[in-house]
């Protein structure tokens, strides 16, 4: 066991080092954004002055390699910093009362985002995989084609275009489920769960084509074995055959896939929450690119990033437990 | 002439007053219920602090509903006190008096009176503070308590309209030596109190009980704030009853709420103008030949069917909108002749003209658009405009006063003076055509004079005058008025004026509707 716990840590370093890349990335490229926050929130009043005057206050005279360290060392130390907005507010009266540092901005979002990614994954993965594994018992029926067809489909549209289709079904011309999700602090859950209805059945119509198709195609691959023919020949139910003898063969590509899929339920929200008014991280996220607020941008996009290398790292370091051949690598 | 949907406004007006002939109730009163309104203009660094308000959202969660201002402009335009009870000026209108109301109480308990004043207008003076309202307050040069409960104010320079100024939604009263507390939970004189305020998603608030407005307005028990930004969520959410108004609907989708029968759509016309400015410290735009060319090169009418798809009125050239108190409205209508325009090149010793006009969608929506419209309007004159299309990012620093001709929009100001002394006074930074003695000496005599001016009739005069000068010799094309475009479920009812100052009813709404 020495030797797997060597290769999770080895991911695990190998991981960091991907994020520091990444903050690098992350670092440079909203920066490189055009416009800047002094100009976005001063609208039609910036003259150079005040643009000065704000960027003097805000540090954003500083270098960048300068501003990176700072902002690196910050983060290190857990504090991601002061958002630009409340520091720019705080100035105007020295009042440092509210919520003003990123961390507790972004905490409630944060958690709605995650309330939103755990309710849709509690529908699609078993959804799709239950597709996934009725469509390999019914291999090149009606039924195969009509799933593939529907989750390809969904999947290939974007997502906006599928959230307003679910709105127009689902919340105009039948009023089931409420089209603005503005879930507040205090609500009690089953309504919460009834507002976020819209916006997981979106995210799972996102979600599924790729888990259901990798669930098919992970058990069709094994319905070829020599041990699945064994299985058969004994007589038994081609549905016994798949869930009992195929299933747990499969399981390594499949949750492999399903981690990729959950780290897009956290990163890839950001168009649906808008639709919905859905308060999320990506809600915030966007509403902070717009006004250039960049530290809450850059704090999102670490956030987003270290979601997702997280889940891969979960995903490959279940695939390597579950394969030998990974386990031993030569 | 302004489309259907004035006429359907003209045509409700006349139903109202055969309703108020025959003695039936124009509306129902009912106390009660629950005001819920999607706005946009929301944003997660928004906070209490009247300096920072600059949208909706906040301006209607503030100003409208848990703070209040000295004074306030009612729905038909006109003054009258809100914390202030009355006040007077001197002959030169230096000096202004102003009597507050008594038994006032901030939503903590503490009583108002004429400290709270003063220390809620020095906020926007404060060393190192950035107020939008900060010109307003700095032309005080003295705040004088007298009483308790009356406030003297000295001038710099006389104002007639300075008991307007202090109705901007800027200018809220904070409780003395509690402002911190005030900013952080909301702490006003308003009809509703605070009971939740997440910056950027929702504010909800309560009927303060015993309100000194009495009980005539703010009929609402509860009334909930939802932010949406995004336009069509926005009106999902009206379409479903999610919410009973909605601010600035889309054009584009307004069939589709006009064909419900549940609501109904408010439209005024109001001060907000889109413009397009020129230098006129350079050439060409220094010759006002030139000038008259490019105004009648401009298809003003085609523009507001094109570009606001009917939703505004065609603009004379001049700032001052409806919703103003000397709108000049009889002044003969710029129209479009490009045989005039060849006549002013002519004059210009032109035989044809080619410049380049800077737009950008940050300008205003359909900036880009009206200026391709104007291109081929003012193609039949001789003006070749070559249409320069600015990236949107830093639109207001780089190309918007330094550009010789650019597109600008402006949400317009409640009095003349304030509209006028922001862009057109010579020498203010905004000033974005350099307008100034070299242009029109009389023009800059008469903003002085018109602003101490407390007779009213003569102050008509002048601001017609200066009125009349901006359309003849003016550096800034103004084609169009927009309108603000709103709809309310017909659960809720609304009286028959509705404010033109800013939307939403002057983003009163839980103080002035109620349900149906």
């Amino acid at each position: 066991m020495g030797n797997v716990l060597t290769i999770i840590l080895q991911r695990l370093a190998l991981g960091l080092l991907t994020l520091l890349i990444v903050s690098i990335v992350i670092f440079v490229a909203v920066n490189l954004l055009p416009g800047n926050f002094a100009e976005a929130i001063l609208g039609q009043g910036a003259t150079p002055d005040a643009i000065a005057s704000i960027e003097r206050d805000l540090g954003l005279d500083q270098p960048l390699v300068t501003r990176y360290f700072q902002w690196l060392g910050g983060v290190l130390r857990g504090d991601l910093g002061t958002s630009f907005a409340q520091a720019n507010f705080a100035s105007f009266s020295g009042t440092t009362s509210g919520a003003t540092t990123i961390a507790e901005q972004i905490a409630p979002r944060f958690g709605n985002t995650m309330f939103l990614a755990m309710i849709t994954a509690a529908i699609a993965v078993p959804f799709s995989i239950i597709l996934g594994i009725l469509a390999a018992l019914y291999r090149n029926t009606v039924f195969d084609r009509a799933t593939n067809i529907f989750t390809l489909t969904s999947i290939s549209s974007p997502e906006f275009f599928l959230a307003y289709i679910l709105i127009l079904f689902l919340a105009v011309l039948n009023p089931i489920f409420p089209s603005l999700s503005n879930i507040f602090e205090g609500m009690p859950f089953s309504e919460r769960v009834e507002k976020s209805m819209l916006p997981a059945l979106t995210l799972t119509l996102v979600v599924t084509a790729h888990m259901m198709r990798m669930t098919r195609a992970a058990i069709i691959n094994l319905l070829a074995s020599p041990y699945i023919e064994m299985a058969r020949l004994k007589g038994l139910s081609p549905m016994r055959v798949i869930v009992k003898h195929a299933l747990p063969n499969a399981l390594a590509p499949i949750i492999n896939v399903i981690a990729l899929n959950l780290a897009y339920l956290i990163t890839g929200v950001v168009v649906v929450e808008v639709v919905f008014v859905y308060p999320g991280i990506g809600q915030l996220f966007v509403d902070s690119v717009k006004i250039r607020d960049i530290p809450v941008v850059q704090a999102c996009c670490l956030i987003f990033a270290t979601a997702f290398i997280l889940l891969n790292l979960t995903a490959d370091i279940m695939s390597i437990l579950s394969n030998p051949r990974l386990r031993h690598p030569k | 002439m302004h489309g259907i949907s004035r006429r359907g406004l003209l045509k409700t007006g006349a139903a109202a007053g055969v309703l108020g002939l025959t003695g039936m109730p124009l509306r129902a009163q009912t106390r009660g219920g629950k005001l819920t309104a999607g706005l946009s203009g929301a944003n997660t660094s928004d906070s209490w602090d009247g300096r920072t308000h600059s949208d909706l959202f906040m301006i209607a969660s503030a100003h409208g509903t848990v703070f209040d201002c000295l004074t306030e402009v009612a729905a038909d335009g006109s003054l009258k006190g809100e914390l202030a009870e009355s006040w007077e000026a001197s002959a030169d209108a230096k000096t202004w008096t102003f009597n507050l109301r008594q038994g006032v109480t901030f939503h903590n308990g503490k009583a108002f009176g004429a400290d709270d004043v003063i220390e809620s207008l020095q906020m926007h003076v404060a060393e190192g503070a950035k107020s939008a309202a900060q010109p307003i307050v700095a032309a005080i040069s003295e705040m004088k308590k007298v009483t308790d409960f009356q406030v003297q104010f000295t001038l710099e320079n006389g104002n007639a309209d300075f008991p307007y100024l202090m109705s901007d939604y800027h200018l809220l009263m904070f409780p003395a030596g509690q402002i911190e507390e005030g900013i952080a939970q909301g702490i006003g004189t308003g009809l509703y109190q605070v009971q939740s305020f997440d910056p950027g998603v929702r504010m909800v608030a309560t009927r303060f009980p015993d309100h000194y407005k009495g009980d005539s307005v703010g009929l609402f028990d509860e009334v909930e704030y939802i932010a949406i930004n995004d336009n069509t969520a926005r009106m999902n959410a009206l379409m479903t009853g999610q919410v009973d108004a909605i601010n600035r609907i889309d054009f584009k989708t307004e069939a589709l709420l006009r064909a419900n029968p549940a609501l109904r759509i408010q439209e005024v016309t109001g001060n907000q103008h889109y413009t397009f400015a020129m230098l006129t410290d350079n050439a060409p735009f220094d010759d006002v030949n030139v000038r008259r060319a490019l105004k009648y090169g401009i298809n003003r009418q085609e523009m507001v069917d094109k570009i606001l798809l009917g939703h505004g009125q065609v603009g004379n050239d001049t700032p001052i909108g409806p919703a103003s108190q000397y709108y000049h409205a009889e002044m003969e209508q710029l129209e479009y002749d490009p045989d005039k325009s060849k006549f002013y090149l002519q004059e210009a010793g032109l035989d044809s003209l080619n410049i380049d006009i800077s737009a950008s969608n940050a300008a205003f929506e359909g900036a880009v658009d009206a200026a391709q419209l104007f291109q081929a309007s003012a193609a039949a004159g001789g003006i070749n405009l070559n249409v320069v299309q600015e990236p949107a990012d830093g639109y207001w620093s780089n190309v918007w006063l330094k550009k010789p001709f650019s597109a600008v929009y402006w949400s317009g100001r409640a009095t003349e003076d304030w509209m006028f002394s922001t862009a057109y006074e010579a020498g203010v930074p905004w000033n974005d055509s350099q307008w100034d003695e070299n242009d029109s000496a009389r023009f800059q005599e008469l903003l002085i004079t018109a602003r101490a001016e407390l007779d009213s009739a003569k102050r008509q005069e002048q601001y017609f005058e200066m009125q009349q000068i901006l359309r003849d010799d003016g550096g800034v094309l103004v084609p169009m008025f927009a309108n603000y475009v709103q709809a309310v479920n017909n659960r809720i009812s609304s009286p028959d004026t509705v404010g033109n100052l800013w939307q939403m009813d002057n983003a009163r709404m839980a103080e002035r509707w109620s349900v149906a």
